[in-house]
């Protein structure tokens, strides 16, 4: 979706950012970025943050999303509270946050309205059927894209971490909260073991 | 479960305590949602999670929402909004703390290492997840082979998502997955 965006005249190309957002700008600016997100929000958070809004450079928005990866829970939403807090303390926050989530929850609960009342209908089934066939493939292909830096570099022993989560969680089913808390120890214990040796 | 909880207080603290074992995103949490809503409490079908995914992946906003189809579909509005907000408010306040505490204090040497320690993790969970949904997905050859030609084309190519998610669909309409 093409966002709407006047040409802002900006008179030195070079600054990195543009003045501070306010609290209606932040939620203005998440909640076009979420609905913008078909498939992934990321994409559009960098372009509308760094490209458009000049409101971080790219390394900051780079840093700021690795510390929201590394965190648990949905990403983009960590992302979301840390930005708007960092430029309108916590007020800043629950604008992007709301921005974020509030269309795209209004827009959801008005389909799984819609698919309790006609997901039974045989056309819509089969369509489903066909989408979430596709859809599986690119969370596979999104996988594979992350697994390359590892088997590049032969990193043995983060292949053979990931493998034993896939078997506990995806042969076994055994609880997430459980596997975690024995795996997340182990996989720190090994890293930091390897840096140290490495140091 | 014996006795009947209000389901509104499950949803919260299943999903309240679900996103803090989210390692690597809303993604990663998918085997979890699968075995807590189909397995364990039996508020989705097989054939619905893989609906509500699907639903979920072609619709605008972050891939976290597939918790929004799954609260409305055991309590209404009500418990689509409390499944959204104990899915997103506790990491959101944790990820704030941690982002504070970060910037105040300059030896940030540890997040590195924990970065490196996480990154297999929940690759190893993603990667279940794609299992899981594959699983309840592709119930015959032509719906395991879409799966395969997407997962090719969106890794050798720069082809935008959508297209693939809708080439499924009209495969699905056409009545050739079944």
């Amino acid at each position: 979706m093409p966002l709407e965006s006047p040409p802002v005249a900006v008179p030195a190309p070079e600054l990195p950012t543009s003045s501070p957002p306010g609290l209606i700008a932040l939620f203005v600016a998440f909640a076009k970025i979420s609905v913008a997100g078909f498939g992934g929000v990321l994409v559009w958070a960098r372009r509308g943050i760094v490209d458009q809004h000049r409101w971080m450079t790219a390394d900051e928005f780079n840093e700021t999303y690795a510390l929201c990866h590394f965190l648990p829970g949905p990403n983009i939403v960590n992302l979301s509270m840390v930005f708007g807090s960092r430029f309108r303390g916590i007020p800043g926050g629950i604008a992007a946050f709301t921005g974020l989530l509030g269309p795209p929850v209004i827009i959801m609960t008005i389909l799984a309205a819609l698919y309790t009342h006609f997901g039974e209908i045989d056309a819509l089934r089969r369509i489903l059927a066909g989408v979430s066939c596709a859809a599986v493939g690119l969370l596979l292909s999104a996988v594979f894209r992350m697994m390359m830096p590892l088997v590049k570099r032969r990193d043995w022993v983060g292949l053979l971490l990931l493998a034993a989560v896939f078997v506990a969680i995806g042969l076994l089913r055994l609880p997430l909260a459980a596997v975690l808390l024995v795996a997340i120890p182990i996989s720190i214990a090994i890293t930091f073991a390897m840096r140290r040796g490495a140091a | 479960m014996n006795s009947e909880p209000n389901p509104i207080l499950t949803l919260a603290w299943t999903f309240g305590l679900m996103s803090l074992f989210a390692v690597g995103g809303a993604n990663a949490a998918i085997p979890e949602m699968h075995r807590v809503a189909v397995e364990v409490q039996h508020w989705l079908t097989d054939k619905q999670f893989a609906d509500v995914f699907a639903i979920s992946q072609m619709s605008p906003g972050p891939n976290v929402l597939i918790v929004t189809l799954i609260g409305y579909s055991v309590a209404g509005v009500a418990g689509a909004l409390v499944a959204t907000l104990a899915m997103c408010v506790p990491t959101a306040v944790l990820a704030y703390c941690v982002s504070r505490f970060l910037t105040r204090s300059s030896k940030a040497r540890w997040p590195s290492t924990l970065q490196a320690a996480l990154v297999p993790l929940s690759i190893g969970l993603m990667a279940a997840s794609g299992l899981i949904l594959a699983l309840t997905s592709d119930r015959t050859w032509v719906a395991a082979l879409v799966t395969a030609a997407s997962a090719v084309l969106a890794f050798a190519t720069r082809l935008n998502p959508l297209w693939l998610l809708l080439a499924g669909g009209i495969l699905g309409f056409a009545g050739l997955i079944g």
